[in-house]
């Protein structure tokens, strides 16, 4: 039986409807049900950290003043004095990618973020938003200054606005399939050495030897959370600071 | 088993070792991120916090490069 074990990575990605006959009716998967509890975790974080309002804060008041201050002090940085706007925007997206992240690598779980239909829906929202931005700030003049700055070469226009227009087009792409990549390969990479562990305690040819050498990928699968949990938060980090630069270059065009 | 599928198996993961040739050039890019990295902070050690989170960006951009190889790696094996 485990001999035949197979490595089925993907299957994990697999979605199901979740709360009986009435989610099935309206296709509330996991998935959903996962990006819910994603949602009130983060709001309960905010409204139960700031409920006591202390001078001098409590870890919870602590924990809640400090992820505002990183995303509120990361828009200032990057949009300059205007990104106080679009702060909202970026702590929801934030927050939301974050705390995906994380709730994916407790056992059991699902990661909303790793369906790029999630992803890309998110980068796409990015997208659109920096181009409201950049249409509404500076009208017309977006698209002269923005696809061929002024004060470059007449000549060079036929090459500088065609590689502008698509590099402005491939961030969605970019923005979307890295978080998406980056949490698949996480997953996936858990799920081959989970198979290796039972794969090999189950050898017939290792016999008693097996379930020792099976410790091996049980302690990289260890580390490999630890890694991921690094991951987690970088993707979610890199995700926010690429919002703040696109909304940075819409502001004030580059 | 026959041996078309046999072959099937093999050259797929024959394709999935070729995909993941990519992740030399991340290798490489991931350490010259880093080697400037710490050049920048041995030269001025004041300016480390904001070297930092600089360099965490470079190294995440430059991974992504390497988990697309690694993804294509994998769907090439398991579908």
């Amino acid at each position: 039986m485990a001999a035949e074990h197979t490595i089925d990575a993907l299957g994990q990605f697999k979605l199901t409807p979740v709360l009986g006959a009435l989610g099935e009716s309206v296709n509330f998967t996991q998935s959903n049900l996962w990006m819910v509890i994603a949602g009130a975790l983060t709001l309960a974080l905010l409204y139960f950290g700031m409920r006591p309002r202390a001078i001098v804060p409590g870890r919870l008041q602590a924990a809640a003043e400090m992820a505002y201050s990183f995303v509120y002090d990361m828009c200032i940085a990057q949009i300059g004095p205007e990104g106080k706007r679009y702060f909202p925007f970026v702590f929801t997206l934030f927050f939301f990618i974050l705390v995906g992240n994380l709730l994916g690598l407790v056992p059991y779980s699902f990661t909303y973020t790793s369906h790029i239909a999630v992803t890309a829906a998110l980068a796409l929202a990015v997208i659109i938003l920096v181009t409201l931005v950049a249409i509404f700030t500076h009208g017309t003049k977006f698209f002269t200054t923005y696809f061929f700055p002024p004060g470059a070469p007449k000549l060079l226009a036929p090459i500088i606005i065609p590689v502008e227009i698509i590099s402005y087009l491939s961030r969605p792409v970019s923005l979307s399939i890295r978080l998406f990549a980056n949490m698949v390969a996480g997953h996936v990479m858990f799920e081959v050495f989970a198979s290796f562990t039972v794969m090999l305690a189950g050898s017939a040819v290792l016999g008693h030897l097996g379930p020792v050498i099976a410790i091996g990928p049980v302690a990289l699968n260890v580390v490999l959370v630890g890694f991921e949990l690094l991951v987690a938060a970088l993707q979610a980090y890199v995700f926010a600071i690429l919002t703040c630069i696109y909304l940075h270059d819409a502001v004030h065009l580059h | 088993m026959d041996a078309a599928i046999a072959n099937i198996i093999a050259f797929k993961a024959l394709g999935a070792g070729i995909a993941v040739i990519a992740l030399a050039g991340v290798g490489i890019g991931i350490g010259n991120i880093f080697s400037a990295l710490v050049t920048a902070v041995a030269r001025n050690p004041s300016a480390r916090d904001q070297v930092f989170g600089l360099g965490i960006l470079g190294f995440a951009l430059t991974e992504a490069v390497a988990l697309f190889a690694l993804l294509i790696a994998f769907l090439i094996l398991f579908t």
